[in-house]
């Protein structure tokens, strides 16, 4: 019955995101609207009850579930841990006004997430600027491969934070060395992609394009690109969801404005409800970047030839 | 020119190198193919009728011996020898239009105008019978129509040969039956000279002039040259208890089966 549901990669992300947009609304205040909003759905469609269910009710236990771990936690703790109900109430004076500006160090958290979107973009841009066409150029000719192969090998796995002190000491200022951070961070998973995807070409559309005797330009356009694009995208997808988590450390490291920036600000004045908040901003933030890429992906994807 | 000798294989030779040494997939291979003329190369999988047809195609070289076409040297791969790939290979961000004019643009655009080439499209869908599917994409139509947009594709070209790799293997019986007559319409109306890989027999009896028989790879090499002399057009119904036909198949039958059978048990 569940498995049912879960498809195929992509549409298991449908199911899972949806009901999870659903409590953006106010996560903090689902305890109150989660189970009234249902019911005026149900009548609708009679037949599907049961499948209808097994999609809504799974996913609001599973945040029940995290409601009541909170409360407990929150009943028992001796450090001012806040309750939902006290994050819900605060949340609502947070979101209430998200962009005002009260100088450089107290901002709205409309503001916040802003910058930090505005420095993953910047970052990401640059990284696929850089990093596509170098993924084009390493996957078409071997002795590319061979050559930075190694190099990627060798940097990959390295934190992208190690690289932040780099950034300070060339770009001299925080918010270049915050972008630079994201640059690093979110060129590996788009040169690795691309490069795999021209690798892996069908070698049957290499053949069409022999046979037709087709120009470079043509075969570039007509079908390298075409081909590689699903791998590039699913680079891209891995880049931005990489780069979003970064960019929270990166900000607590380098200040300023931003979300990571706030959630540090906000536990030097010990305001943990706001800190909660945050995490739940920053999830669905990376969230709605995550459905968003795959909707692009799906678009761009098209029927394999098989051989 | 020399039109009983339009393609000439002469001792080729294939060796491909592989990570446990080298293989050698062909060996004296001599076949001369007439302007016209429609020949089938059968034989068991694995005996290297592809690794010849892709000699002929010109996407590999033979490690000895020459290919000619048209008295010229095949040194690649070219428009003029189009091929109708096993799995279509069709692109799939394309519409069946789009994949046929990206042959028709590069062989006619130096020469025509737009329209022209336009003209050479839809009716190279018209002759398979696609035009209703001209706007649809390979992912959107059935296993058939790609193979006969695959087909469209090579025969907008106006190739010298076309070249087929089992272009009917992946289809099931019935819809590979009407291709094989659209085909034997085609080759009828445009008169082109065909060599097509296969491994049915009743395909390669129905359709050719002349069935080349390989024997079984490594070092695979032309067993028997079977020339079919059945009038055309031909039918498949009549021939079905044509005499001439069943001694035909029975020579093809007898030939993969009783001597180059148990492929596996030799290997």
């Amino acid at each position: 019955m569940v498995s049912a549901v879960f498809h195929s990669p992509l549409e298991a992300n449908v199911p899972l995101s949806s009901p999870a947009t659903v409590s953006v609304v106010a996560p903090a205040k689902a305890a109150a609207v989660a189970v009234p909003a249902p019911v005026q759905t149900v009548p609708r469609k009679p037949l599907d009850l049961r499948a209808f269910w097994m999609r809504v009710l799974p996913p609001l236990a599973g945040f029940g579930l995290l409601l009541l771990v909170w409360e407990l936690i929150a009943m028992n703790s001796t450090t001012g841990f806040p309750s939902p109900l006290v994050t819900a109430k605060q949340a609502l004076a947070v979101f209430a006004d998200p962009f005002y500006s009260k100088g450089p160090n107290d901002q709205g958290v409309g503001w916040n997430v802003l910058s930090s979107l505005q420095r993953v973009a910047l970052g990401f841009g640059l990284a696929a600027l850089v990093g596509i066409p170098a993924g084009f150029a390493i996957g078409r000719f071997e002795f590319l491969a061979r050559m930075f192969n190694p190099l990627i090998s060798l940097l990959r796995p390295v934190s992208p934070l190690a690289w932040l002190p780099i950034g300070l000491l060339v770009f001299k200022g925080a918010n270049p060395a915050a972008i630079w951070t994201i640059f690093i961070c979110s060129i590996w998973p788009m040169v690795i992609n691309t490069a795999v995807g021209v690798q892996r070409v069908p070698s049957d559309y290499m053949n069409v394009a022999k046979v037709l005797n087709l120009s470079e330009w043509k075969i570039l356009t007509k079908i390298l690109f075409p081909a590689v694009l699903p791998y590039m995208l699913t680079g891209v997808r891995l880049a931005v969801g990489t780069a979003w988590l970064v960019i929270v450390a990166a900000e607590m490291l380098t200040g300023g404005v931003g979300i990571g920036f706030w959630v540090w600000d906000e536990w030097n004045n010990l305001n943990v409800a706001n800190i909660i908040i945050a995490i739940f901003v920053i999830g669905v933030v990376g969230l709605a970047l995550e459905f968003a890429l795959i909707k692009i992906a799906t678009a761009f994807t098209f029927e394999e030839v098989k051989s | 020119m020399n039109e009983a000798k339009f393609i000439e294989i002469s001792g080729v030779e294939q060796t491909f190198k592989t990570p446990k040494g080298s293989f050698q997939a062909l060996r004296d291979i001599d076949l001369t193919v007439a302007k016209g003329e429609f020949v089938a190369l059968i034989g068991h999988s694995g005996c290297g009728k592809s690794t010849l047809l892709n000699l002929i195609a010109g996407l590999t070289k033979p490690t000895h011996g020459t290919l000619l076409c048209a008295n010229r040297e095949i040194a690649g791969p070219g428009p003029e020898r189009a091929v109708v790939f096993q799995n279509h290979s069709l692109l799939p961000w394309l519409t069946c239009y789009e994949n046929i004019y990206l042959g028709v643009e590069r062989v006619f655009a130096a020469t025509e105008s737009k329209a022209q080439l336009k003209a050479r499209t839809d009716a190279a869908l018209a002759l398979v019978g696609l035009t209703p599917a001209a706007q649809k994409r390979p992912g959107e139509i059935s296993g058939g129509m790609k193979q006969r947009v695959g087909i469209a594709r090579a025969l907008a070209m106006e190739p010298k040969v076309l070249l087929m790799d089992e272009p009917f293997g992946a289809l099931d019986a019935l819809t590979r039956a009407r291709l094989q007559d659209e085909l034997l319409a085609i080759v009828q109306k445009t008169r082109s000279t065909v060599v097509m890989v296969t491994h049915d027999v009743d395909e390669a009896v129905l359709l050719s002039d002349k069935i080349v028989m390989m024997t079984n790879g490594p070092s695979a090499t032309i067993g028997e040259v079977l020339p079919v002399n059945l009038p055309r057009p031909r039918n498949r119904v009549e021939l079905a208890e044509d005499r001439d036909y069943v001694h035909y198949r029975k020579a093809v039958i007898d030939f993969l089966y009783t001597r180059q059978g148990h492929v596996e048990k030799a290997a």
